[in-house]
């Protein structure tokens, strides 16, 4: 029996890959790639007379594979199926650390799955509050209520854009350069930076076209995220290269740190890095660059 | 549990096992076929009776078709079969209880 550790709320999740969660192949090895978080699946992966065989399979991989340092999600079935229920309690008594509950559009969807969760926290006997949170955004609807969405909850770590859905609602195609996206990705990035939670992009699922794969995640990283949900193994390198802070980008924080720790002594609030005016909002993010290269193992310095 | 009626879970692919159940009145009566019989057919045997040991099925037909299964992933596919044929897979599930 597996017992995993307490999930964290904040952690790196630069790559969360799906799975199928009635494919026994899929599941008994899913941590073996390095993906920061798997999403085991029991939404649309999973035919509809096979969702309760999903979950018997979910539940024995839970409480028997050992993920070791992968974060495990269970993407449920949305509210407006029969399924989400017993969905959750699954995944409580299993023991996974979070649920991404698909299809979400209000606070309200978030409050329902969180009192689901913790009456079967409470019927299982899992600590009340250890099963984190994240909401996958697919509409118009979901995106305008992006921020009472993501503070809906303490459980709630951060939100995800999901393309195939909201793409079909706004009757747009995957574009070169993301413009059918844009303002979402933009809005739903605001609302997560605003309630202090994590924010993730769509999957791309062109699997052979590694030239827009490439361009979208360096796209995914200029406009601010924290990580993308990928689809096969394959991707989960580039994105977690790109992800990583660059060497030029590590020596410039650090350069800041050690200089604040300089001019806060002689009592300087505001001066000048290599030409450019630096204050304290610059050393903060300088620290969360250090801290982030550290996380992703390319920090070589003793800061 | 008693099996009802005829039922079955799981598929042929590779790493699964497709699990048979069938009303029987004289114990439990059990088939394997797998394509790993030689070096695990009788820790398939021994997974799949202590997995209705849990469940509490006294008799029953099993038939076993396993596709190199990990143990859980067979233990999986019995508690799906067996709780289809009572007509109770869908949901109250007792997880932690007998399906463990």
């Amino acid at each position: 029996m597996i017992k995993r550790p307490k999930p964290q709320k904040f952690r790196l999740r630069r790559t969360m890959m799906f799975m199928n969660a009635q494919k026994p192949g899929l599941i008994k090895d899913a941590y073996i790639y390095g993906a920061d978080s798997i999403i085991l699946d029991l939404e649309d992966a999973v035919a509809e007379n096979q969702k309760d065989a999903a979950r018997f399979s979910l539940y024995q991989a839970l409480q028997n594979v050992d993920y070791g340092d992968t974060e495990v999600i269970v993407r449920i079935n949305g509210l407006d199926t029969p399924h989400w229920q017993e969905d959750i309690r699954c995944v409580v008594a299993g023991g996974a650390d979070g649920i991404r509950i698909a299809k979400c559009e209000s606070a309200q969807d978030v409050l329902t799955v969180e009192e689901h969760v913790l009456a079967a926290e409470r019927e299982f006997g899992v600590e009340e509050g250890r099963t984190l949170l994240m909401a996958a955004l697919e509409s118009p609807k979901g995106i305008l209520n992006a921020y009472e969405i993501v503070t809906a909850s303490d459980r709630m770590f951060g939100c995800a854009i999901s393309g195939g859905d909201f793409r079909k609602s706004m009757h747009v195609q995957i574009e070169e350069g993301g413009i059918e996206m844009l303002s979402a990705r933009g809005q739903m990035l605001l609302a997560a930076r605003a309630a202090g939670v994590q924010c993730f992009d769509t999957m791309f699922p062109y699997l052979d076209d590694t030239e827009g794969f490439q361009a979208e995640v360096i796209q995914n990283r200029k406009m601010g995220f924290d990580g993308k949900s990928v689809i096969n193994p394959k991707q989960i390198r580039f994105v977690h290269e790109t992800f990583a802070p660059t060497p030029k980008e590590i020596a410039y924080a650090e350069k800041l740190v050690r200089s604040f720790n300089e001019q806060a002594e002689s009592g300087v609030g505001v001066y000048t890095v290599d030409g450019k005016m630096v204050d304290i909002p610059f050393f903060e993010d300088a620290r969360r660059v250090i801290a982030l290269a550290k996380a992703c193992g390319v920090y070589k310095g003793d800061l | 549990m008693e099996i009802q009626k005829p039922a079955i879970a799981g598929t042929l692919e590779s790493s699964d096992a497709q699990i048979v159940v069938e009303p029987f009145t004289d114990g439990i009566q059990l088939s394997i076929e797998s394509s790993v019989m030689n070096q695990y057919g009788r820790q398939i045997k021994a997974t799949v009776l202590e997995t209705l040991e849990h469940l509490g099925v006294k008799n029953g037909k099993i038939t076993v078709n396993d596709k190199g299964a990990l143990e859980c992933t067979l233990k999986a596919r019995v508690e799906c079969a067996v709780f289809r044929s009572c007509g109770a897979s869908e949901k109250n599930i007792p997880w932690g209880g007998v399906v463990r």
